[in-house]
């Protein structure tokens, strides 16, 4: 991490003297195509398939963007960024948005000069154990070996849980997550731990998943989200609204399938109705067409649509909806009313 | 001696050789002789032995009973337990994926594939023009694409769809062929001259008259140079020369004339385009990836290095201390940064000190970043094949009258050049390797695309598969080079040993 706020810095820097545009919408569109900073590969959230086609959770809120900015959802170019070059790459304009499960952090938002638009995915940090170890609380994990990732913020993280809790640990520090699976799978640690969401693909992997544990204690809060830069405001609310967009469908029950149908007249339920466009001018105020939301919804669809098809019980990563259910449902997923 | 009929026998003719004794000769000699030789050496032989064969005791089972055909990892392990098998690699992710891995995401020739092989679907979807058409609909192109590549034969969109690139490759080994072995016609180099820009214009696209203008214009820059160096001798035709250059590529007064007739580039490019518009789709630098990436960039920081190289390593021991001075510092100051600094340094430090909104194409930086490094390397290397050369040669150079790049075209460069080949080919291994570090900043080399692959629902937990395929792409090209450089060692022995 210190390395990626020093160049962040750097880049802030330069920002600062003044090269940076505040037209990134104009320029989005005259590229004719949108520039998202993606994870190099990340189960569920983003992993090119056979024929190399981005597919994935934060791939599809990139989507979704792309067709509010320019209406087409394969006009995305992904670029690759690692969790050292992130902030980087966009504070110096080699993205348009950052959507690389990138936690909201105080000092990112304000330090870094950059705006997190909201939030796609609560995470948490985790801790697998084999079960055979008898532990069932991350208390009863004195003196265990922890594999854990090096220049991240779960490592802070998990020195803060030990010594908030008095008990010792002794790290085996891991650079990727490919490796810190081999070093647990070998017997290097007694520990994995990780955001919950990482573990939970990396458990689906296992050959005999059952014999290990994701322990209950959630030591971290990781709401991950969209990124923007400082100073263009007017395609940060683009980049905000695409995704209150796509929770408030899910809210008020619109999906990929019936959202033409409901666009096509006025329904009963106004918010509906400013949400699709059929009544209001939602879209000008963004500089949007007025059905904008009309054609992410039914480019992507909504947002228990895309996680139920990537990161979804019925996928390989098998996360159930947790805190990312609907305010309604008693998560945290909650879009600012359409008016 | 006249009584001969005393002589009971006399021997007509020689005896056949006799077989050694049993023991001998043959294997069991040399095995004696090689592995049993005393106490010591037995006891290690047999050690070794047993160390080989424990090794091997663990990893061929796993590597010959490999899966190869299998839709993810879970599969691959059900098809083991079904054989009754304890380990098995699953090769079937190579088998899925060795096309991303090769070629990364550069896209594939979707027309050209479809037309030969998806004749009749292509005719349901509407033709060529409603489905790869200007007015098409991307997502359903995708899809299509999608279905074509899903009943294709991996080979098949191998050969076809990525023929671009296979040509590009092939008519490099052609290109560098004569340049490697002398026994070839000659008359080949002058293709190798002309590689570059056909390599650009495979690999690239875009219009054909951009390469082949770029060639035509240092063509001319290079003619003018030699009309006016007749005339008024070397300086005049090398400042000839530059202005040529500078008229043809760049703007020579970017305050007065801007956006007019000059640079001539441009201009002469776009009405040859309108007379003849030929050319292939162009391919943005930030599709290219995986192993042809490392060929990219591995082949041009070889080629560009060498020369860069042996000027540095001349100019840092010239005479005229300034030359000396800035040679000296370019290679102190790049090679005394790490690689991975000067990368990064490509990738987002220069943004900043270049006008905002222009865009420097990633992959180029790369290429003009890691031969830099090379070169500060070579420079080394060539250095020390100079050093060793005994001052006579040089002395000898001179009291021939040479001038001075005569005398070291002729006399000191052929000698150091010899002494310095084992450094130099080690250097262009490691660069080869390095272009792994790529991966750091963004463009997704082979090692980058095993950790893309993994991220998939179906093969996230797989490494060792992966990592060997990655590591004998590797091998092959770095262990042709390291017997290449053998072979010409041998060649060029030309003192006594």
């Amino acid at each position: 991490m210190k390395k990626s706020i020093f160049l962040g810095t750097l880049a802030v820097a330069g920002l600062a003297a003044g090269l940076a545009s505040a037209q990134t919408l104009a320029e989005v569109q005259a590229r004719g195509t949108l520039k998202c900073g993606s994870n190099e590969g990340l189960a569920g959230f983003a992993a090119p398939d056979a024929n190399g086609n981005m597919q994935g959770f934060d791939v599809s809120l990139c989507r979704a963007i792309a067709v509010a900015a320019l209406g087409d959802a394969q006009a995305v170019e992904f670029v690759p960024l690692t969790s050292q070059t992130r902030f980087t790459a966009l504070a110096a304009g080699e993205v348009d948005v950052l959507v690389r499960n990138s936690t909201w952090t105080f000092s990112r938002d304000t330090d870094l000069k950059l705006d997190f638009k909201g939030v796609n995915y609560y995470d948490g940090q985790g801790f697998m154990v084999r079960s055979d170890l008898g532990v069932s609380s991350a208390r009863d994990l004195d003196g265990a070996t922890v594999c854990i990732q090096t220049g991240t913020t779960t490592e802070l993280n998990l020195a803060d849980f030990f010594r908030v809790n008095n008990i010792s640990y002794e790290p085996v520090p891991v650079q990727t997550n490919a490796e810190g699976q081999q070093q647990y799978l070998a017997g290097a640690c007694d520990v994995y731990t990780t955001d919950v969401s990482g573990l939970a693909a990396t458990r689906a992997t296992f050959e005999d998943a059952a014999s290990h544990i994701i322990l209950p204690e959630i030591v971290s809060k990781e709401p991950l989200g969209p990124v923007v830069r400082h100073g263009d405001n007017d395609w940060g609310d683009i980049v905000g609204w695409t995704l209150n967009a796509l929770i408030a469908a899910e809210e008020y029950g619109v999906t990929s399938a019936n959202v033409r149908e409901l666009a096509a007249a006025p329904t009963d339920n106004p918010e509906i109705n400013r949400l699709l466009g059929t009544e209001g001018e939602l879209g000008a105020m963004l500089g949007l067409p007025n059905d904008w939301a009309v054609n992410i919804i039914a480019a992507v669809g909504n947002y228990g649509e895309i996680f139920e098809a990537h990161i979804g019980e019925n996928t390989s990563v098998g996360l159930a909806r947790g805190l990312n259910a609907q305010w309604t449902d008693g998560g945290l997923m909650y879009a600012p009313p359409f008016r | 001696m006249s009584k001969q009929s005393s002589v009971a026998f006399v021997r007509r003719e020689m005896l056949p050789p006799a077989p050694p004794p049993p023991g001998q000769a043959g294997v069991l000699r040399w095995m004696r002789e090689n592995l049993f030789s005393s106490v010591t050496n037995t006891a290690l032989t047999i050690l070794s032995l047993y160390f080989i064969w424990s090794v091997l005791a663990s990893i061929m089972p796993w590597t010959l009973n490999g899966i190869w055909v299998a839709g993810s990892l879970t599969e691959c392990r059900e098809i083991r337990d079904a054989r009754g098998l304890e380990t098995a690699a699953c090769w079937a992710v190579i088998n899925e994926r060795w096309l991303q891995l090769l070629f990364g995401f550069y896209p594939t020739d979707d027309k050209l594939l479809s037309s030969l092989f998806y004749a009749e679907p292509l005719a349901t979807a509407g033709g060529l023009e409603a489905v790869f058409g200007a007015a098409s609909n991307a997502t359903d192109r995708i899809e299509f694409v999608g279905m074509m590549k899903g009943d294709l034969s991996n080979f098949t969109i191998f050969l076809f769809g990525y023929w671009r690139p296979l040509l590009a490759v092939a008519l490099l080994v052609v290109a560098v062929a004569p340049i490697l072995y002398s026994s070839l016609p000659r008359s080949l180099l002058f293709f190798s001259m002309l590689y570059p820009f056909v390599g650009v214009f495979l690999f690239w696209g875009g219009s054909i008259w951009g390469p082949m203008t770029v060639a035509i214009g240092l063509a001319a820059a290079f003619f003018i140079g030699r009309f006016f160096a007749k005339r008024f001798g070397l300086l005049g035709g090398g400042i000839a020369a530059v202005a040529a250059f500078i008229f043809i590529f760049l703007n020579p007064l970017p305050f007065i004339d801007h956006g007019g007739l000059f640079p001539l580039f441009p201009h002469v490019k776009d009405v040859l385009h309108s007379i003849i518009p030929f050319g292939l789709s162009a391919i943005p630098s930030d599709q290219f990836g995986g192993f042809m990436l490392a060929i990219i960039i591995g082949t041009s920081g070889i080629v560009l290095s060498l020369p860069i190289g042996i000027l540095l390593a001349l100019g840092r021991q010239s005479t005229m201390p300034f030359i000396r001075w800035v040679c000296v510092t370019f290679i102190e100051v790049i090679r005394g940064v790490p690689l991975i600094v000067w990368l990064f340094v490509a990738s987002t430090l220069l943004k900043y000190f270049l006008p905002p909104g222009s865009s420097f194409d990633a992959l180029l930086r790369v290429i003009i970043l890691v031969t830099l490094f090379a070169s500060a390397y070579i420079a080394e290397v060539v250095r020390g094949g100079l050093a060793a050369l005994p001052t006579g040669q040089y002395e000898a150079a001179d009291s021939l009258g040479l001038d001075y790049w005569k005398s070291m075209q002729l006399i000191v460069l052929p000698q150091a050049l010899k002494i310095s080949i084992p450094g130099i080919v080690n250097t262009f291994i490691g660069l080869f390797k390095d272009t792994t570090l790529v991966v750091f900043v963004g463009l997704r080399d082979p090692l980058g695309l095993t950790n893309a692959i993994r991220a998939t629902g179906e093969w996230n937990g797989i490494y060792w598969e992966l990592y060997i395929f990655v590591a004998l792409l590797f091998f092959t090209f770095c262990f042709f080079m390291s017997r290449y450089s053998m072979y010409l060692e041998r060649k060029l022995q030309t003192d006594r040993r």
